[in-house]
């Protein structure tokens, strides 16, 4: 009734190729924005700095995980060595370049994650599939494994830990959870904007021919060096800033092991749960993966309190998260943006259905 | 079809339901008609590290438990809790830090991650939440100048007097530290900051008393040592200092040990790697290892207290009862006791005798620790932990260790509470470290004294 595009004429091009050409799209995101912007006003510091930091932060790493995966169909499970790159080269280049502005240092250490990405992207050109993942597994082994190795990265700390800097920008120094998230909730929202655009722009659709067919896109003239390296440049890219905001936003004291192929599993299930090639279902995905845990662990402490064992429900919360996800992926294989999808061509006919 | 659109019907409904129980869950709030004092516990029950988890976490709760129901709580406050998972996750433990920060009206005044990944996640948010972290026997060892890091503490040791004991203790089964010289030690340890931990202290020793240092890292969750125990073998090493976590981790370098016919006696166990749990896996291979403990096993007279009155009223924490009197559940009473004594200290500097304190109170409490071999005794666990006093620049507790070996069953006891051999180096060591943390954070030092 009110989700319609009926009375909407597009009389322009630009009109024709914007973002969201419903009107009730644009105004229903203009009120999500806003109310992201105004959510530390009305939520309290649990919220923010362990549910919603982490949901961006996580949400930004499933999308670029997703430019590679979903759109380019290069299977990776390298992404939590990319973070690792990102949050040490941010690190790095706070504390050895006086005075860098925290959003340049964050560019800057996705810039690093980028080229380390490209190197670990040239096998792609050779080995496709599964073959590929176990290939980009190195990198996953091999950047953790260094950052280790050499204390220079860690800036010889005897332990081994590297202690986020605080966030300084225009001479502010963004140190409550209410700054922190609105910093993340910055970045995130222009590189999901640019995600955007990039997936159904000229580059976008490199990177599905790609995927559909390599062979029929190199036919058409696509360079597959070009297209395949620019896909892995990317999503690292995207890694490199997550990981960067992971440690600066939310862990603060990190340690390479942090970022170990736990944590790259979780960034995969994020995407596959969340929906392969789509922008909302990187959202989705890290929403579900972080926050389902969470929540039945909160469920099953206040519903059952300490009747019983907290043994038993640690164990059981884990066996419902699995069976949820089996369950999930039975009933809707293409993962959550498919059932968003689903919902708005339901809500366009709503309430006469044919 | 027919099942999708079902499933896709009732997923509105589940969703909303979802988020009702998350509102509601995160906001519960307590009514306190009496008063109370709140304890956040972040336990790890499932994973690699369960062993660990259920025990002490146990052990701290069954004795809030006794405190309570023997004494009504702390001059009449009552000691409540409450969990949270964190599957020895330093991400997870974050969320259960939030989480477990504020219950109601009450904040929560000590944090205890058991385990050194958890500690580092959360060890900068201290100062700014007015909340101890109580490291009981691991996490960050400089952290024991008291004058950078107010509100953590090292009670019940750390890793560096940890290594100086095994190496006195190694010296001392060799003849001297005289004979030490020209002995390789290999430190086998997992692959993350709670492995490197002791190397700062240890490559000193070992340049002092020239002893050859090995390190050599197992990738976590470390399983597989095949490679490893090969080199230990090829080094011809005399000693091996195991670093490790899990009992998975832990049972691993027994085994593998035993296959290259590494001898076990030659072994010295981390204090969080030598318990029951670690060693029974290993069946009969694990005979002869050596462990250093911080809290003793064995049935104390607080230990049968409480199996009297907690497990008698059926109220015990531990699944299997057999396991109250293991390492682990002990270390977990100690640390429970350690935040009742501070509790009381609290209540008696602040003249809030029967009152809930804040942070800052209880940090005072804290640093006011001063367990004598009287109180603890008094207590019922004299032998099970150390004596210690804290004060405003020390943040370490005890120094001391006990030595015990794994006779096929159980632990035997070797020695008393010994020191480390030479105190004021280690505390060099960390003060240095200290102070070179302070220094790159642009942290303020505390004048004590």
């Amino acid at each position: 009734m009110f989700y319609r595009e009926a009375g909407q004429f597009r009389t322009s091009y630009a009109q024709d190729s914007q973002i969201f050409p419903l009107r009730q799209d644009r105004i229903g995101i203009a009120i999500l924005l806003i109310a992201a912007v105004m959510l530390p006003f009305v939520t309290n510091n649990y919220w923010l700095s362990a549910i919603l930091i982490p949901w961006l932060v996580l949400s930004l790493v499933a999308l670029g995980q997703n430019i590679l995966m979903g759109y380019a169909g290069q299977l990776s499970l390298g992404s939590a060595g990319f973070m690792a790159v990102g949050a040490f080269a941010c690190y790095n280049l706070i504390l050895r370049i006086e005075g860098i502005p925290f959003v340049i240092a964050v560019a800057l250490s996705g810039v690093c994650a980028a080229l380390v990405g490209i190197v670990f992207g040239l096998p792609s050109l050779r080995i496709r599939g599964l073959y590929l993942a176990v290939a980009t597994l190195a990198s996953q082994f091999f950047i953790v494994w260094a950052l280790d190795k050499f204390p220079w990265f860690k800036n010889y700390d005897p332990a081994g830990v590297i202690t986020a800097q605080p966030i300084i920008m225009f001479g502010h120094n963004f140190a409550s959870p209410r700054e922190k998230y609105w910093v993340v909730l910055a970045i995130v929202a222009v590189l999901a904007l640019l995600a955007k655009n990039m997936a159904r722009g000229s580059v976008g659709r490199g990177w599905m021919a790609v995927r559909d067919m390599d062979v029929a896109a190199e036919v058409m003239g696509l360079s597959l060096l070009r297209t395949k390296l620019q896909a892995f440049a990317i999503s690292s890219f995207y890694c490199g800033v997550g990981g960067a905001l992971f440690a600066f936003a939310y862990l603060q004291t990190v340690e390479p092991s942090a970022f170990g192929i736990d944590l790259s599993f979780r960034i995969l299930f994020m995407v596959i749960i969340g929906g392969l090639g789509t922008i909302m279902g990187s959202f989705l995905g890290a929403g579900f993966i972080l926050l389902m845990p969470i929540f039945l662990n909160i469920f099953f402490h206040t519903v059952f309190g300490k009747s019983v064992d907290a043994t038993i429900t640690s164990a059981l919360e884990q066996v419902i998260f699995g069976a949820i996800i089996i369950m999930f992926l039975i009933f809707e294989p293409l993962g959550f943006a498919r059932l968003w999808q689903l919902t708005k061509e339901r809500l366009r006919l709503w309430p006469f259905r044919h | 079809m027919m099942r999708d659109t079902i499933l896709r019907r009732a997923m509105p409904g589940i969703f909303a339901l979802a988020a009702a129980f998350a509102v509601g869950g995160a906001s519960s709030t307590a009514m306190a008609q009496e008063q109370e004092q709140y304890f956040g516990i972040p336990s790890s029950r499932v994973g690699p590290y369960s062993a660990m988890g259920t025990g002490y976490y146990g052990g701290i709760i069954d004795y809030l438990n006794y405190v309570n129901m023997k004494f009504g709580g702390v001059n009449g406050v009552k000691l409540t809790y409450d969990e949270c998972e964190t599957e020895y996750n330093a991400a997870r433990t974050v969320e259960c830090y939030q989480r477990l920060l504020n219950k109601g009206d009450q904040k929560m005044v000590v944090f205890d991650t058991l385990g050194t990944p958890g500690a580092y996640a959360v060890i900068g948010r201290m100062a700014t939440d007015n909340v101890v972290l109580a490291q009981y026997g691991y996490g960050r060892t400089d952290a024991a100048d008291g004058r950078v890091w107010p509100w953590v503490f090292n009670a019940a040791g750390h890793y560096w007097g940890q290594i100086a004991v095994k190496m006195n203790f190694m010296a001392q089964k060799e003849g001297g530290v005289d004979k030490m010289k020209g002995k390789t030690i290999v430190h086998l340890h997992i692959d993350t900051a709670y492995g490197r931990e002791p190397i700062p202290a240890m490559r000193e020793i070992a340049k002092e008393w020239g002893v050859k240092l090995i390190e050599i890292a197992v990738p976590p969750p470390g399983l597989e040592q095949q490679s490893q125990w090969l080199q230990i073998r090829r080094e011809k090493a005399d000693w091996v200092t195991f670093w490790g976590a899990g009992s998975g981790m832990n049972s691993t370098a027994i085994t593998t040990a035993a296959r290259v016919g590494f001898p076990r006696e030659k072994m010295m166990y981390v204090t969080f790697g030598g318990a029951e749990e670690d060693m029974i896996p290993a069946g009969d291979a694990a005979k002869g290892t050596y462990v250093a403990a911080n809290a003793a096993p064995g049935k104390f007279p607080l230990i049968q207290d409480i199996e009297k009155v907690v497990y008698g009223a059926g109220k015990g924490n531990m699944q299997n009862p057999q396991r109250v009197g293991t390492v682990y559940y002990n270390r977990g009473v100690g640390a429970a006791v350690m935040w009742v004594e501070a509790l009381k200290n609290a209540q008696r500097i602040h003249n809030k005798t029967g009152k809930t304190v804040t942070g800052p109170e209880f940090r005072d409490g804290y640093e006011a620790l001063d367990i004598t071999d009287d109180k603890l005794k008094e207590i019922g666990i004299l032998g099970m932990s150390a004596p210690f006093k804290m004060s405003c620049a020390k943040h370490d507790g005890s120094e001391r260790f006990r030595m015990m070996q794994w006779d096929g069953t159980k632990f035997v006891l070797l020695t008393d509470w010994v020191p480390a051999p030479n105190p004021a180096f280690i505390r060099k060591l960390i003060e240095d470290s200290a102070e070179k943390y302070a220094k790159e954070n642009n942290l303020p030092v505390r004048q004590c004294s």
